[in-house]
């Protein structure tokens, strides 16, 4: 309500004085109130930059540390004796040698070199080898199938550390927190200080981190997002080829030939209403539809996919519209005024005029389905599943794998505290998708979008 | 337009082909989150040193796993489930419904469950009835059943400090739910004697006495945690008065943060676990189904790689991870390896 409102027409005059420079207690009044309505403004974009501040630090705090990885580089003796009994080098032979049988050599490479390096040490030879990852053994097993003629021979390794050393030299494990530890002891630590001041011991850049595949509870260290990133990337596929194509004929159909009756406003209604259903709905039905009923395999990418496409289609739907709405009628006109049909005005010219639109929306609604994690509990997409790199298209599409944000739920909820870390750094890779993504809509409308 | 005409199509074509494309070379696993550790080191190494791809294992709990398990044969079925608990009768009776009529039990060893506060509170040592005078809903006052007055441990035990009582529990759809009702509340039930005031007041039902001895108090001093071990570990992390119910082999992963209650006196450890002294523990199962061995690749082998003497034995991964050892493992390998069903008549 304005003042004018207040003071009727033709009443007395001024009851304030009525200097211009003087301010009446009124406008007084008024500017302090828009005073603090600004005020109000700062402090909520100063709280929500303070959020985003936090929120960013913890994330970068937390999850840096997977990036880095503590490895040993040690000297193997492939001892023969061990690996192939019969010394015929029969690749068969040496596959029945299972990672248990690799245990003494791993043992016996760790008492070499801590011979070699002069550590005193109390600690016996299994204890020593605790000190290396689990995955220490398929390493070398898979490195002694693959090169068979290297047995007996002495080859050196670089391996990685358990998640209790790594631990200790990230800060996380200290030496008042392992008291009542059974997976560690302080004298495993002062060797852990032994081999890190030798050299052989040291904490770099992982890669396998960002590549490699889940592991199993017993060894967090060797855990990796890439497989479930693959995952990730053939869910999106499956979007991008469903989502997009159906959206947009979807909305051209509506937007452009469909008649203006009661079932075209239900249509709309109900699309509307879709985008705000909660996506672990679309799980459900993503259960019982394509799992339960058309017999697709469950953890696949493809029924992620499919179940992901359900979610994006309202979204990308109402994008596009909007953007050939915003196509002014004059193009179409004139398209029809020489001689077009309809078919050819859309689609030589109303479509590539909201093509910039209509992309956006589709980026956005992407990266919205690529952080969805709800409707993936519900098709078996969450547990130890991304083990197996797929090799194929096929593979990718049918075989079972994790997504990101999935495989970031299932490691936040283990029990090695060192699968927490790999949490956070799997947030930090999630975040980056989406962040490339949704800059990329901006360039995207920046660049292309006109305005008439 | 043809390009996303052909896509389209592809795609499309590829989905409505899968059924019969994907001839499944992989086992497939789901059930207690107990046990999923477990099974995820196994079928971790299973991968590493046979020539089949790695298992998958999915969690979602005892219940929900023996459910999946029961719904049918065929490849869009899982093969084993995990659980934390025997299978029940009425299980059984909805597998053979569905066509599932031949399973093959699995134990693979003992769990416990152990009672841990944070690591700066106070030390317990309990016993079945502080338990059971804490928690339950009705205890006996006076001689008399009536709603549990305790608010502080104090008030159950006086060698206890005066600290609110706050117990996180695991919900109803653990497996771990029902061996902490059995061997704690209903045991503690029975010492204390409110066991026989139930019986008399439900006129000598020992059905419905048991029920009542195991229904835990509503006023929030016992929260139902539905999650993971993970969350029950928050909960005591934000509230430090808390006591929350834990596996064995979670708290060895997290003793900086945890210290552990002894239960009847005996401190809890795969040893004393191992040889009955800890009264709280579990047994821990697989099923498979035989109608899939021969048909997934790789099933069989799973199950007996699963209990080998290297895998499941004493100084095997698991037993390494916290898993109880299974004192008659050489019977359970002999079980697999005959594919000898439940009920006998194999």
């Amino acid at each position: 309500m304005t003042d004018l409102s207040q003071s009727p027409a033709g009443a007395a005059p001024r009851k304030h004085g009525g200097s211009l420079l003087q301010q009446t207690p009124r406008t007084r009044k008024r500017n302090a109130a828009e005073a603090r309505f600004r005020g109000y403004g700062i402090a909520a974009i100063t709280a929500g930059l303070v959020m985003l501040l936090v929120l960013v630090t913890t994330i970068v705090s937390k999850g840096t540390g997977a990036f880095q990885q503590t490895f040993v580089t040690l000297n193997v003796e492939l001892l023969e004796s061990k690996l192939d009994k019969k010394g015929n080098r029969n690749i068969e032979d040496i596959k029945k040698v299972t990672t248990f049988g690799y245990a003494p050599i791993i043992k016996g490479a760790m008492e070499a070199t801590v011979e070699e390096l002069g550590i005193e040490t109390s600690l016996k030879a299994k204890e020593l080898a605790g000190v290396l990852s689990k995955d220490v053994a398929a390493q070398l097993r898979d490195y002694v199938i693959a090169n068979p003629d290297q047995i007996g021979q002495t080859v050196e390794f670089r391996f990685l550390a358990s998640s209790r050393v790594d631990g200790y030299l990230k800060g996380r494990v200290t030496r008042d927190s392992i008291v009542n530890d059974k997976n560690i002891s302080a004298e495993q630590l002062d060797l852990v200080d032994a081999l890190a001041a030798a050299g052989v011991l040291e904490k770099t850049f992982n890669l396998d981190f960002i590549t490699g595949a889940d592991a199993s509870d017993a060894r967090p260290e060797a855990a990796g997002i890439g497989v479930s990133m693959l995952g990730s990337l053939f869910m999106m596929f499956v979007v991008l080829a469903l989502a997009l194509p159906i959206g947009v004929a979807a909305s051209i159909y509506l937007e452009e030939f469909a008649p203006q009756n009661w079932l075209t406003d239900m249509i709309e209604v109900n699309i509307s209403n879709l985008a705000a259903v909660p996506s672990i709905v679309f799980g459900i039905l993503g259960l019982a539809v394509f799992i339960n009923y058309m017999h697709l395999p469950t953890s696949a990418p493809l029924v992620g996919g499919l179940v992901l496409t359900l979610m994006t289609l309202p979204t990308i739907i109402i994008s596009t519209r909007a953007s050939l709405k915003s196509v002014p009628p004059s193009i179409r006109d004139a398209a029809l005024g020489v001689g077009a049909s309809k078919m050819q005005a859309v689609f030589h010219h109303v479509l590539p005029l909201a093509a910039p639109g209509i992309l956006t929306g589709t980026i956005i609604g992407l990266a919205q389905a690529l952080g969805e994690t709800a409707p993936l509990l519900l098709i078996g997409m969450v547990g130890f599943i991304a083990s197996n790199a797929p090799e194929t298209i096929a593979d990718g599409l049918l075989a079972p794998n994790s997504a990101m944000p999935a495989q970031i739920y299932e490691w936040a909820k283990r029990a090695d505290p060192a699968f927490y870390e790999r949490a956070w750094g799997g947030i930090i890779i999630l975040l980056l998708f989406l962040v490339t993504m949704n800059t990329l809509a901006v360039i995207l409308r920046r660049r292309f979008e006109r305005r008439w | 337009m043809s390009f996303v005409k052909l896509t389209a199509s592809a795609l499309a074509i590829s989905a409505v082909s899968a059924t019969a494309a994907a001839a499944r070379d992989q086992v497939q696993v789901a059930g207690s989150s107990t046990v999923l550790p477990y099974a995820s080191i196994v079928a971790e190494a299973f991968g590493e040193n046979f020539d089949f791809p790695t298992p998958v294992v999915e969690s979602g709990g005892s219940s929900a796993g023996l459910k999946r398990f029961c719904e049918g044969v065929g490849e869009n079925t899982i093969d084993v489930a995990n659980a934390s608990r025997k299978i029940k009768d009425k299980e059984i009776a909805a597998c053979a419904e569905n066509g599932v009529t031949d399973i093959i039990e699995v134990r693979i060893g003992y769990d416990g469950i152990v009672f841990a506060s944070d690591s700066s509170a106070d030390a317990f040592e309990f016993t079945p009835s502080d338990w059971f005078l804490a928690l339950s809903d009705k205890i006996l006052v006076d001689g008399e059943l009536a709603n549990n007055p305790n608010t502080t441990w104090a008030d159950v035990n006086p060698d206890f400090p005066a600290v609110d009582i706050q117990a996180f529990v695991p919900g109803t759809k653990h497996g771990t739910r029902e061996v902490f009702e059995d061997k704690v509340i209903l045991a503690g039930c029975e010492e204390t004697g409110a066991f026989e005031a139930f019986k008399e007041a439900n006129g000598g039902d020992k059905k419905a006495a048991e029920k009542a001895c195991i229904a835990l108090r509503t006023d929030g001093k016992s929260v139902d945690i539905d999650g993971d071990y993970t969350e029950t570990l928050a909960r005591i992390e934000s509230n430090k008065d808390g006591i929350g119910v834990f596996g064995l082999a979670f708290y060895e992963n997290n003793t900086d943060k945890l210290q552990v209650a002894t239960m009847s006196g005996v401190v809890p450890s795969t040893e004393s676990i191992a040889s009955g002294e800890y009264p709280v523990s579990r047994p821990l199962f697989f099923y498979v189904k035989k109608a899939h061995i021969g048909v997934i690749p790789g099933l069989k082998e799973y199950a007996e790689f699963f209990v080998a003497d290297e895998v499941a034995g004493e100084d095997g991964p698991l037993a390494e991870y916290g898993l109880v050892a299974d004192p008659e493992l050489a019977e359970t390998q002999e079980t697999v390896a005959n594919e000898a069903v439940m009920g006998g008549n194999s």
